[in-house]
């Protein structure tokens, strides 16, 4: 819990912002969680060690974020629930991460530019969020987009080398941008609550967000001697609870121990 | 351009070795702390900070390519160290350190 946020009062807003708000904060906090998630599969599997504890690190980095927005969704609901709750004890259908961040790991390849294609959006949203008159929001953002900078500073890099590295490298980074890059669309195309809370001034333009991270995906593509792919059909969903069947295996996994000792903590 | 520089080490198995020396705070000197495996220096910066930064241990991050480290030669150590033994004039412990000088 980040102690400069906490005792900060609640949004004084009319209770069906407070609702989108908390929607929306909870979609935040499922995003981080369930990428967090994914990252940490590669703990002790990573292709040399220390990448492996890079990504632990990021792992741990959008864990401890998605910590912050489950607390403050948790007190913006008022109904009890803790941060806990509301990770443990959702269903599929319940969660509001976008598709991009649910889908598997894959080869280190598919992490990367799954990682490099959420780092783009994540980034750039942050910087937005720190101006949001929700002062919580502004908070969370403020602190974790220090984090973010080095995320995509991270796997950029790694964009740069596998494309422009060997044969092997290339082939496998650009199968992967051809398997992952349908799921980019979702993160900047607003959802009915997005929208309203855009319309209300909570949240950015998502067209704004959606250029900047064009911008440096380019950049980087360019760099990396790779193609950005034009002209391809935007999966969505994720964000309306409309997931692929990958994110049920995940929570199985994620959610066991409070599936199977309920209400246990250590 | 400088970043791969030691692309060619990718697709061998092993990465080359570094050498990493961190800098704990301002005005201190870089320390060595331990070696780490990476592709070229940006990585190895990267990796450095990934391995051995985690809990704020500093705040300013050196490598350097093992292989341009050179060392002494430990069958050497006669000739290079013994002859000192007997020189303890060389200590400045002749000079009177006022009190308020810190950190001699």
């Amino acid at each position: 819990m980040y102690a400069s946020t906490q005792s900060i009062a609640l949004p004084d807003v009319a209770p069906e912002v407070r609702q989108h708000l908390f929607e929306y904060v909870l979609q935040l906090a499922d995003t981080s969680l369930i990428l967090a998630h994914r990252l940490s599969e590669w703990c002790g599997h990573g292709p040399i060690l220390e990448q492996d504890l890079a990504m632990a690190n990021i792992s741990l980095d959008l864990l401890g974020e998605a910590r912050s927005y489950y607390q403050y969704a948790a007190e913006l609901e008022g109904r009890g629930r803790t941060e806990d709750d509301l990770a443990y004890l959702r269903s599929a259908v319940e969660y509001r991460n976008p598709l991009l961040v649910e889908q598997p790991n894959g080869d280190f390849a598919q992490t990367i530019v799954r990682q490099f294609l959420y780092d783009c959006f994540h980034y750039h949203l942050l910087l937005q969020l720190q101006a949001s008159p929700d002062r919580h929001l502004a908070g969370i953002a403020e602190k974790s987009v220090k984090e973010a900078a080095y995320h995509i500073k991270w796997s950029a890099e790694w964009i740069i080398r596998l494309g422009d590295g060997t044969d092997e490298s290339r082939r496998r980074v650009e199968a992967a941008i051809a398997s992952l890059w349908r799921y980019s669309g979702e993160l900047t195309t607003p959802t009915p609550t997005e929208q309203a809370l855009q319309a209300a001034g909570f949240l950015p333009d998502y067209a704004a967000i959606q250029q900047q991270a064009d911008t440096q995906v380019a950049r980087v593509f360019e760099e990396a001697t790779l193609t950005v792919p034009q002209g391809v059909f935007m999966q969505k969903g994720g964000k309306t609870g409309r997931h692929s069947e990958h994110l049920g295996y995940l929570l199985t996994e994620l959610q066991y121990m409070q599936r199977a000792y309920p209400g246990m903590k250590w | 351009m400088t970043l791969f520089k030691n692309l060619d080490c990718m697709s061998q198995k092993e990465w080359p070795l570094w050498e990493v020396f961190i800098r704990s705070k301002q005005g201190l000197d870089h320390k060595h702390v331990g070696s780490l495996h990476a592709a070229d220096a940006e990585m190895a910066v990267q990796n450095a900070r990934d391995v051995y930064t985690r809990r704020l241990e500093g705040v300013s991050i050196w490598v350097v390519e093992s292989k341009h480290v050179h060392a002494s030669n430990p069958d050497d150590a006669a000739a290079f160290y013994e002859p000192a033994n007997d020189k303890v004039y060389r200590h400045p412990t002749f000079y009177t350190v006022p009190d308020s000088i810190k950190h001699m």
